[in-house]
């Protein structure tokens, strides 16, 4: 039996004892046993995407386990790399999630912290989430959906035929969706959330299933096999229909812009080891599918379609991190950066598909690789923050940045590997997001050189691309110096976060295990080369050269003249780091560092209340990106009864909505409403209707099988 | 020469374009105060001041704010750090270099900003209400500066075929028509921009301002003291003649070594020292001219910066 | 342009500087043992000004004495924002009962090894504000007192040798 078959095994099988167990274990053991669970399957998704990666291939048919026809599994090195890439995820969220749904943490309760001020934040002192726990991400049905949810990720990129995909996307889908909700009962915003990710992914779902279909009936068969064959016999026209329908589709699961707004909303009100997941490791799937249809089965396509992924990525890339920039909920800010991102990876694979469709191959498969690469790294920084995320909501119940603050001190661990994680996601060096963020660039620089006379369109779209990927990174740094240096450092700006404490053991060792893949991925990056090659290959419009010379320490691409050194970068910054504070030492000759107050100008005590929030931090980039945000303001100005002349309080509260949704939704959704309103006429209880009803069908049904038999 | 002698003469030219550095970026502050001094009708204080506030601040004691953590205490040493290794990988002297493909334009433009965000960082940790708007202000500066400084490094490499600093700098000096080409002028006008609002200077920031709420750069490192603070003094001396000094071999390379003799090298480093006190000369006189702008003008600059970086780009397209 | 003929026509407006004082001497009227020179802070002091209480009178002295005529500058001193970039203060004024506090909150944020600078009579024995409803005293009387600068107000010359003394230039 193959490598791959062996972890195909372990996840199925750990799957079914996750989904028993959970169920039937008793409350105590069960976070254990998820968690342990997740964390099997999670292994079997690295075992069968390494060897995958190594060059091994698999597949596998079994006749008349689903109802539409049979389930066939296939696994190559693209497979491969987003097996590893789901895998190594859950590893880390399974460990994680076993302190996180454990007992104890104030994580499960309303954080309904901006209304009220600060120095009401007390705190209850009855542990609010040990009661509402239970009911929360430690029930019963969340932790059996869990070990669940991370096999259907894991074998959506292993299903080769159209029908195994879409009934696995929606497996995958629905056990989300129960993790989405699984606190629902304590807060009514996880509802609303609910109900946003459960129209949009099936929305989604809706889209790719009609471009499949289409894509199937075209090629005369549902296998991908079949698929990869018949795309040549497609007119143009219906290879473009069924493009233009899977990129929906996929888009709306990796959360492009406009189709992002269930992220914010889900991946803020889920679990934060669920958000972890589905941020870090769903999201990539889009990506996924995007690639396996688009560049696989499709085998690429003309030069606009390249552009309408590279505009869509780079609307989503600035708009992303824009909202990202200014908000202040850390999990929302976590869920905009992903769009952010997943906005990088478009503008990747949308270059790519432009070059490939130009006959450059060698930097078409430099911009694929830079996007799988940026999509591997996201992975590993958004788990590592997200994990962060709700060690913090564990610790406090907050994730309002402006009530945060001071954790530096209290929890070191979880500050440090968090720094880590925002290090990557700041595209930083010696981070992780930085080396492919690196090749991204160098990939879209060089194409001016490379393709010798370049076309109109790309000689506008491409600086436009460099210009988006450079302001995102920008924006990207003022975002996480934000989320880090407001939400850990300086002094608690409320109670309950003067009294955080640091996790338990099993949550520093999952934030652990995603630290160290975002120091493997930022150090030795060029380890990637093989796999990568190896995956290139299956892609039949790239699939020229290996895109990352692997010559020893520094990076270097094919066809570019360009090379960094991530691991020398960083030996440099600490050699020099080292030097300079032995140096320092030795002038400082022993005297310590004296320990005094702030510098207030002289005045009274400095107050926490005095600090910077997260929301005055973004202030002058509300202020400059004005016309696309539109912040709202409040001011409220409470004078004294005696006199209205003197003031008893000014409160200013500023909100920054979502505008693509506040513009394009309500239309839609209005509709949507007055379609259903007119529909109830059809179902008004009569039974002599419904008879009627049933006969129309009935008679439509035999007049369909008489004609077409 | 023989390949270790090559290597040796590599490390050589490296060791001096750090000692250069180091011990020319406080003289080179001193010289622009200097400058400013003799316009203003002052004696000025001497080129060697800042040196002589250096040593002075290495006497002293350092301080740390209650409630401060590591990041405050680290922050001076990461900006520090991340300084040299770009003034180590940087050709200032000599386009042969022992840490050559270590990092190209991009890593260098990254590591400058990984400085602003330790600093912007101990700022935030500091907790006081002065640091936290300095952070704020700092990083919105760099953040808008980034896409301008990148797009004028595409605008430069995009022509060479490599983002490799050495390489940018041989092809100028091989075809030295090059520098007066459109694009390279555009992109010069908009690094010159970067440059201010990167090192801090005016309209951006008033680096002599005594008045906090104006501040951008000393309102970060108001609480530090002593020998944190020479570490910062000397690092932000040594980012603006990093940056200048980038500036002047991008777009001006004559006199850098292409070997590493060591004839060539001491040559180049007269020719180096000479340049960088033209430009911070320049740089001192402009800011005699200009008054510190309202900030939420900074943005426009900026705007229009990336305006010239846009157009350096696409010209470098349309006319290659 | 016009800042430029200006510049040009103004020329060097710094008189030429006075002979140092001898490195022992003290400032006149300093009855402490005067400012001695202390090694760390050879050639460059910075200084962080505190109003306790001024008539405004020293500050405009302390500005002139900065200013292009007398440009303290070319000694090391400098002015800087906060007291933990300073080695000395400059406090003028009597010291008022709101700002005693501040005053030694300000001491205590200055790194060591630091000198008080006291400027103007006031700073000395509250001069004419001496008995004031609000005066808590003279500077002395709050933190240690190290160099004294007498004066109603100083002259810049005087309180310039005085500055003199601590960076020994
Ligand atoms: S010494 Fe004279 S000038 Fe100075 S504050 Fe006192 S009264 Fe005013």
């Amino acid at each position: 039996m193959s490598l791959i078959g062996a972890g195909l095994g372990v996840i199925a099988w750990g799957a079914i004892a996750g989904v028993t167990l959970g169920a039937l274990a008793p409350s105590r053991a069960r976070a254990l046993v998820a968690g342990v669970l997740t964390s099997v399957v999670g292994a079997g998704g690295v075992l069968a995407g390494l060897a995958a990666l190594g060059g091994q291939g698999w597949s596998l048919t079994v006749t008349d386990l689903l109802p539409l026809g049979a389930m066939t599994l296939a696994v190559d090195a693209l497979s491969g790399a987003f097996l590893l890439l789901v895998g190594a995820v859950a590893v880390a969220v399974g460990v994680y999630s076993v302190g996180y749904t454990g007992p104890g943490g104030r994580h499960g309760a309303e954080p309904d912290a901006t209304s009220g001020d600060t120095t009401a934040l007390a705190g209850p002192s009855s542990e609010p989430g040990a009661a509402g726990h239970a009911e929360g991400a430690a029930s019963r049905t969340a932790q059996s959906a869990l070990p669940l949810f991370v096999a259907a990720m894991l074998l959506v990129p292993a299903a080769a035929s159209v029908s195994t995909l879409l009934v696995l996307w929606e497996l995958m889908a629905l056990t989300s969706l129960v993790l989405v909700l699984a606190e629902h009962r304590l807060r009514a915003s996880v509802r609303d959330a609910g109900l946003w990710y459960a129209g949009m992914t099936h929305a989604g779902l809706v889209a790719i299933m009609l471009g499949l279909v289409v894509f199937a009936a075209g090629a005369g068969g549902e296998s991908f096999t079949a698929l990869r064959a018949g795309s040549g016999d497609l007119s143009p026209g219906t290879r473009s229909l069924v493009f233009v329908l899977i990129f929906i589709g996929f888009g709306s699961k990796a959360g492009m812009v406009p189709l992002h707004v269930w992220l914010p909303r889900a991946h803020s009100e889920a679990p934060s080891h669920v958000s972890a997941l589905m941020s870090a490791a769903m999201v990539s799937l889009g990506l996924y599918g995007l690639i396996r249809v688009g560049f696989d089965l499709l085998g690429g396509g003309p030069h606009w379609w390249g552009l309408l992924v590279l505009t869509v990525g780079g609307l989503s890339a600035l708009y992303g991190v824009l909202q990202a920039s200014v908000a202040v909920d850390l999990k929302r800010l976590l869920a905009y950066s992903t769009t952010e991102n997943v906005g990088l990876m478009l503008i990747g694979v949308g270059a790519a598909g432009m070059f490939a469709a130009d006959g450059n191959r060698i930097l078409a498969g430099v911009l694929m690789a830079a996007a799988v690469l940026h999509a591997v790294n996201h992975a590993a920084f958004k788990t590592l923050l997200f994990l962060g995320a709700g060690s913090v909501l564990r610790a406090t119940g907050l994730r309002d940045l402006d009530l945060l603050g001071g954790l530096a001190r209290r929890m070191p661990v979880t500050t440090a590997l968090f720094a880590v994680g925002a290090l990557g996601a700041a595209a930083l060096p010696p981070g992780n997001g930085f080396v492919s963020e690196w090749v991204l660039l160098q990939g879209l620089i060089h194409s001016v050189t490379a393709t010798g006379s370049p076309s109109v369109v790309a000689a506008l779209s491409i600086p436009l691309a460099v210009g988006v990927v450079a302001l995102t990174a920008g924006l990207g740094m003022v975002t996480f110096v934000k989320a880090f240096g407001v939400g850990f450092l300086a002094r608690p700006r409320s109670t309950v976060a003067a009294a955080a404490s640091e996790s338990p053991l099993t949550m520093r060792a999952g934030m652990f295990l995603a630290a160290a893949a975002c120091a493997g991925l930022a150090l030795a990056p060029a380890t990637a080369g093989a796999p990568l090659t190896r995956l290139l290959r299956v892609l039949p419009s790239v699939r020229d050269g290996a895109p990352l010379a692997d010559s020893g320490i520094a990076l270097r691409l094919a066809g570019i003249a360009g090379s960094m050194s991530p691991l020398l970068i960083a030996l440099g910054l600490l050699v020099a780091g080292a030097s300079v504070a032995a140096l320092a030492r030795r002038v400082a000759q022993g005297r310590p560092r004296r320990v005094a107050q702030a510098w207030g100008s002289g005045g009274a005590r400095l107050d926490p209340r005095m600090e910077y929030t997260a929301t005055s931090f973004a202030e002058p980039l509300t202020r400059v990106f004005d016309d696309v945000l539109r912040p709202e303001h409040d001011i409220d100005v409470t004078p004294y009864v005696e006199s209205r002349y003197l003031i008893e309080s000014v409160r200013f509260r500023q909100r920054v909505p979502d505008r693509l949704e506040a513009r394009l939704y309500p239309p839609l959704l209005a509709a949507a409403t007055r379609w259903g309103q007119w529909s109830r006429r059809l179902a008004n209880g009569s039974v002599h209707r419904y008879l009627a009803y049933g006969f129309v069908g009935l008679l439509s049904v035999l007049i369909v099988v008489g004609i077409s038999g | 020469m023989t390949a270790s002698g090559l290597t040796a003469g590599a490390l050589a030219a490296t060791a001096g374009q750090l000692a250069l550095v180091v011990g020319g970026a406080p003289l080179l502050v001193g010289l622009m105060r200097q400058v400013r001094a003799r316009l203003e009708g002052r004696a000025g204080a001497g080129v060697g001041q800042p040196w002589r506030d250096l040593r002075k601040l290495l006497g002293k004691e350092a301080i740390r704010p209650d409630g401060s953590s590591w990041v405050f205490t680290m922050a001076p040493l990461l900006l520090l750090a991340s300084t040299l290794v770009i003034t180590a990988v940087a050709p200032f002297l000599s386009t042969v270099s022992p840490v050559e493909g270590v990092a190209d334009l991009f890593a260098v433009v990254s590591l400058l900003m990984l400085g602003t965000v330790a600093l912007a960082l101990a700022g935030l940790d500091t907790g006081t209400a002065f640091g936290g708007m300095g952070a704020s202000r700092a990083v919105t500066v760099a953040a808008l500066a980034e896409p301008t400084i990148l797009l004028a490094v595409f605008a430069l490499s995009a022509r060479v075929g490599s983002s490799n600093l050495a390489d940018i700098v041989e092809s100028t000096l091989t075809t030295p028509a090059q520098v007066l080409s459109p694009a390279s002028l555009l992109a010069a006008v908009a690094f010159a921009v970067v440059i201010i609002a990167e090192a801090g200077r005016l309209p951006v920031d008033n680096p002599a301002t005594h008045l906090e709420l104006t501040m951008i750069h000393e309102a970060m490192v108001l609480e530090y003291a002593g020998r944190d603070l020479a570490m910062i003094e000397l690092a932000s001396a040594m980012r603006l003649t990093v940056l200048l000094g980038l500036g002047a071999n991008l777009f001006m390379p004559w006199g850098i070594a292409t070997t590493v003799a060591p004839l060539p090298l001491l040559g180049a480093a007269v020719v180096f020292a000479v340049k960088l006190g033209v430009l911070g000369a320049g740089l001192a006189v402009f800011e005699v001219f200009v008054a510190k702008w309202r900030l939420f003008r900074v943005p426009e600059l900026l705007a229009g910066s990336f305006l010239f970086g846009l157009l350096a780009v696409s010209a470098s397209f349309f006319l290659a | 342009m016009s800042v430029l003929r200006k510049i040009i026509r103004t020329g060097r407006v710094a008189e030429s500087a006075p002979q140092a004082p001898p490195a022992s001497a003290d400032a006149e009227g300093a009855d402490r043992s005067g400012p001695e020179p202390v090694a760390p802070l050879s050639g460059s002091v910075q200084l962080r000004h505190v109003d306790a209480g001024s008539c405004n009178g020293c500050e405009l002295e302390i500005a002139s004495a900065f200013g292009p005529v007398y440009d303290a500058e070319r000694y090391g001193l400098r002015l800087v924002a906060s007291p933990r970039h300073a080695d000395a203060l400059l406090v003028t004024g009597p010291v008022t009962r709101n700002m005693a506090d501040p005053l030694r909150k300000t001491y205590e944020a200055t790194p060591a090894p630091r000198r008080v600078v006291a400027v103007g009579d006031c700073a000395l024995n509250c001069g004419v504000f001496a008995g004031g409803h609000g005066v808590e005293g003279a500077v002395a009387d709050v933190i240690p007192v190290d160099v004294e600068v007498p004066g109603c107000p100083p002259t810049p010359d005087v309180l310039i040798a005085a500055l003199r003394g601590l960076t020994g230039r």
